[in-house]
């Protein structure tokens, strides 16, 4: 959770320093907030995920089902109960013939392993969506366009995927991937461009942009659309993406949405985050403007300029989910894909349930992953919460746990609202700092 | 004493999470008297009054009011208590009237409801006539001057009869002539007898306008003396707790080399309306240049300007004679500049950064900071950690963050920064701007030591005092022009005089 840290990253770093120094007194507001921010780095999230599900749990019950059989057929929705059955089993050794004991049961056919390969499908474009609205974030920008950038990735994904059959396996899927991915970053570049030169919203554009993906995705794969498929003109769909283009998989039956080999790329993702924010002379530019523009561009950083970098690699991780997406599992792209899908949006939850942190998304990532995936009709058992309740009933914990996040700061700005009403002039230390 | 003081407090103590901010503290406070509390930036002056206006509840200690024992639970309370408290921040709201501000939460009404503009009117007008103020009770707020807000802030607490008023650094945000004004208005205020107490770091104001000064240091009591045999020198070493330099011990200039040429200079402010019009002056190696003017001047946007930070309008800007008149902070940066900027907080320093990345803002991107864009974390604490130690940074180390330190702390950070990159030029707006004297005594050393290393320093401030202390020769600003250059031993009358625009061309 640190890595909005120090270049150190790790050692903890001394508060409001105490004792005997005569300019120790009274901690400022800013200090207190940032203590309070540190302090509720890992709790306020959980605390916001935990009363979110309580809320949704008081709705269920609303609805005369019992909310812990609910939940525990959500979890057991998500595959989550396949860690607790321990056994002797044996797992495949990638590229051979070997297998070795393993104390968890990798076979698809039983349902728990297949519902958690279907949550980690779910968690792995939601860590590249939530990172694309974190790194925005951390430029100071809210990036709402996510989704578009995610579209536009899986929609140029889809073209060299279904296109190029000649290349050879790996060359067109980092083809697939690059193309993918650079195609998000100018979706989001174009926000930032616009940020940077007339000082549009990013905001505003973002969402514009959004819609320009939507209805550019409905026309190519629509019907006599110019990317519609060959096969079946009755049908708004792409051509398949060629074999050769397909990730590979690396838990299921590949006919079965089996999770592939993108889950890698992700994580490395949050890596590459963490990397360039904390260990690159870009991500420290990126870092001073997020946090004081003004004090960035006196240091000599090009202001306009980072909005434009974050915007696009921003929009680099979004394309990158698209063309995962696309490569790893859907294999083609629809009307209704177009228009139904929103891992983009739920990007914007990860992102600030994660605090903008790469720790943080991956897990919001996964809690996402799993509470969509628990929820689905088809993991959900029907017995214990109609299936056509529990998609709002997930709707509903996300936008519980947005309410909170946003709640989290909302208390936080009172808090020092507040502070800053009792406090005229009671310290000077805290109006220095303030 | 015939008559028992007004206010009494005893032995009131505070503790913060860490920190006594106030230690069995004694005070007293007479009819019709100002008394002064002084002390440096956290000294716990505004603890007290906190106590005292009930934002605060004392851990132990007693108030006592006209002999009586009191205690005080809110600001409300202390108001109907006859304590009135002028922030400073003014509590005002900019689109209304004078007269709505002071009636505000106390109205005159009629038909239970309705504001009685008449009889609000009157009884302001009452107020304001037993102590001679001159506000039009008319204007809007937005639209009168800073002295006259806080004019109708000492009115506020008056209407709603206080006779104890406390003024917290009430002169932070005054001309020398609107404090002037102000200090007559407290005259009239004590031999109405009202009695106030007066927040304060600076030392002349004490001298100026207290019947009596209490010092606090450290959260503890110093000393309460009359101001008669009071001088700035002992006051300054009881609030510092040590000996004190207040005037700037420095050999005079030995100008060299002509380091910074400004020409004919425009520049425009951000409405687009011309701030600085047509300057022209230089700065030699190892010399220091002030730049006085009253705040508004231009002051702001030749700053900007010299620094890389606003276009130029018109005119001309080299350094050691590379012409930087179209220059991004960026390559003024590199071609020598430093610059100490008016606002630490907004602009000197990114708050959320810790110490060692605030100190590398400008080099971060070059070795050995970084190498081919990967940073050097390593390598920075290290550096920062020793550039800590020699400018006496306190409050922490190379990873605390910017916010956790103290106003004087930050500006030594700052400074650290600056001075460090070896500029040839430094661009010094308002270094001292919220500091205490200890602090001001370091910051007026190093740039002293600048000058004498052989750097051509132009000190842009709004404190007369600085300018003539430090400077080997005086420019004043006026709308945006030069309107005299002044030697270093001309008397504050003459900068006064022509900082008001009076122009009058002054051999040098």
């Amino acid at each position: 959770m640190s890595d909005q840290g120090p270049p150190t990253g790790s050692a903890p770093t001394p508060q409001a320093p105490l004792g005997s120094d005569p300019e120790a007194y009274a901690p400022s507001v800013a200090g207190q907030l940032a203590f309070y921010q540190r302090a509720g780095g890992i709790i306020t999230p959980l605390l916001t995920a935990v009363v979110a599900f309580l809320a949704g749990g008081l709705v269920v019950l609303a609805t005369g089902h019992n909310p812990l059989r609910t939940y525990k057929a959500i979890f057991e929705g998500a595959g989550l109960n396949w860690f607790f059955h321990f056994g002797s089993y044996h797992i495949d050794l990638p590229f051979t013939n070997h297998h070795i004991w393993f104390w968890w049961d990798t076979n698809t056919n039983h349902t728990a392993a297949y519902n958690l390969t279907q949550t980690l499908l779910t968690t792995t474009p939601l860590i590249l969506t939530g990172l694309a609205v974190a790194f925005a974030f951390r430029c100071g920008l809210f990036n709402i366009g996510g989704q578009g950038q995610y579209l536009v990735g899986a929609i140029v994904g889809v073209y060299v995927g279904s296109r190029f059959t000649d290349m050879a396996h790996l060359p067109h899927v980092i083809f697939g991937l690059t193309a993918a991915a650079l195609a998000g970053a100018l979706w989001g570049s174009i926000a930032g461009f616009l940020k940077a030169t007339v000082g549009a919203h990013e905001v505003i554009t973002t969402i514009m942009l959004n819609w320009i993906a939507y209805w550019g995705g409905s026309y190519l794969f629509g019907r006599g659309g110019p990317l519609q498929n060959h096969v079946n003109k009755a049908v708004p769909i792409s051509d398949d993406v060629a074999p050769g283009a397909k990730l590979a998989a690396i838990w299921g039956n590949p006919h079965l949405q089996a999770l592939h080999s993108g889950i890698f790329v992700a994580l490395g993702a949050l890596v590459v985050f963490y990397i360039i924010l904390n260990r690159t002379t870009l991500g420290y530019e990126v870092r001073a403007v997020g946090f004081n523009p003004e004090a960035a561009r006196y240091g000599g950083i090009s202001v306009a300029r980072n909005f434009i970098i974050a915007m696009a690699i921003s929009g680099l991780f979004a394309g990158l989910a698209g063309g995962l997406d696309i490569l790893g599992w859907q294999f083609r792209l629809g009307v209704l894909d177009v228009q139904v899908s929103n891992i983009g949006f739920i990007g914007i939850a990860v992102a600030l349930l994660g605090r903008n942190t790469a720790v943080g998304v991956g897990f919001a990532a996964l809690l996402f992953g799993a509470l969509l995936t628990g929820t689905s009709t088809r993991s959900l058992d029907p017995n214990i919460f109609p299936p056509q309740l529990a998609g709002n009933l997930a709707l509903m914990i996300q936008a519980l746990v947005l309410l909170f996040v946003g709640a989290d700061l909302l208390i936080l700005y009172i808090w020092q609202a507040r502070k800053k009403v009792r406090m005229p002039g009671l310290s000077r230390a805290a109006d220095e700092a303030a | 004493m015939d008559e028992p003081p007004v206010l009494e407090l005893r032995g009131i103590t505070k503790q913060f999470p860490g920190v006594l901010a106030n230690d069995h503290i004694d005070f007293d406070l007479r009819r019709g008297e100002v008394h002064a509390l002084l002390g440096e930036n956290g000294a716990g002056k505004s603890t007290l009054m906190s106590i005292l206006y009930g934002l605060y509840t004392a851990d132990s200690g007693q108030i006592l009011l006209n002999g009586k024992p009191v205690s005080i639970t809110s600001p409300k309370h202390a108001i109907e208590l006859g304590i009135g408290m002028v922030h400073q921040h003014f509590m005002l709201i900019p689109v209304m009237t004078v007269t709505e501000n002071i009636v505000l939460a106390n109205e005159p009404v009629h038909l239970g409801v309705l504001l009685d503009e008449s009889a609000a009117e009157k009884r302001v007008a009452d107020v304001a006539k037993t102590f001679s103020f001159a506000v039009d009770p008319h204007a809007r707020i937005q639209d009168i001057t800073v002295g006259q807000q806080q004019r109708v802030e000492i009115l506020k607490a008056l209407y709603r009869n206080a006779d104890i008023v406390i003024l917290d650094e009430p002169t932070a945000v005054l001309t020398p002539q609107e404090a002037a004004e102000l200090f007559e208005i407290l005259r009239t205020l004590t031999r109405e007898g009202i009695s106030i107490i007066f927040i304060t770091h600076k030392l002349n104001e004490v001298l100026e306008i207290a019947d009596r000064i209490t010092v606090l240091r450290r959260g503890k009591k110093v000393e309460t003396i009359p101001r008669e045999g009071a001088t700035e020198a002992a006051l300054a070493r009881a609030m510092v707790g040590r000996e004190v330099l207040l005037r700037v011990d420095k050999k005079a200039g030995q100008p060299g080399e002509l380091l910074l040429k400004v020409e004919d200079l425009s520049v425009q402010d951000d409405r687009g309306l011309e701030a600085v019009r047509g300057v022209t002056f230089d700065v030699r190696a190892g010399e220091i240049v002030g730049i006085a003017g009253v705040d508004g001047n231009g002051q702001s946007e030749l700053i900007d300007a010299l620094t890389g930070l606003r276009n130029v309008a018109g005119g001309r800007i080299s350094v050691g004679g590379q012409d930087l008149t179209h220059a991004s902070a960026r390559q003024a940066l590199d071609a020598g500049m430093g610059h100490i900027p008016e606002d630490r907080q907004r602009r000197g320093l990114v708050l959320d950064f810790n110490l060692a990345e605030n100190l590398a803002l400008h080099d971060y991107d070059k070795e050995p900071f970084s190498r081919f864009g990967w940073l050097n974390p390593r390598r920075w604490l290290q550096w920062a950690g020793g550039l800590l130690k020699e400018f006496d940074v306190r409050g922490g180390g190379p990873t605390t963050r910017g916010a956790s330190l103290s106003g004087g702390n930050q500006q030594k950070v700052v400074i650290a920064r600056e001075v460090s990159r070896d500029p040839s030029v430094l661009v010094a707006a308002q270094p001292t701007r919220g500091l205490d004297v200890g602090a001001i005594e370091f910051v007026h050393r190093r740039l002293v030591e600048q000058r004498d290393a052989g750097k051509a320093v132009l000190l842009v401030s709004l404190e007369l005092e600085e300018i003539l202390s430090l400077s080997d020769r005086i420019l004043v600003l006026y709308e945006g022009r030069i309107v005299a250059e002044l030697p270093p031993d001309a008397s504050e009358e003459e900068v006064g005089i022509a900082m008001t625009g009076a122009r009058r061309e002054v051999a040098v």
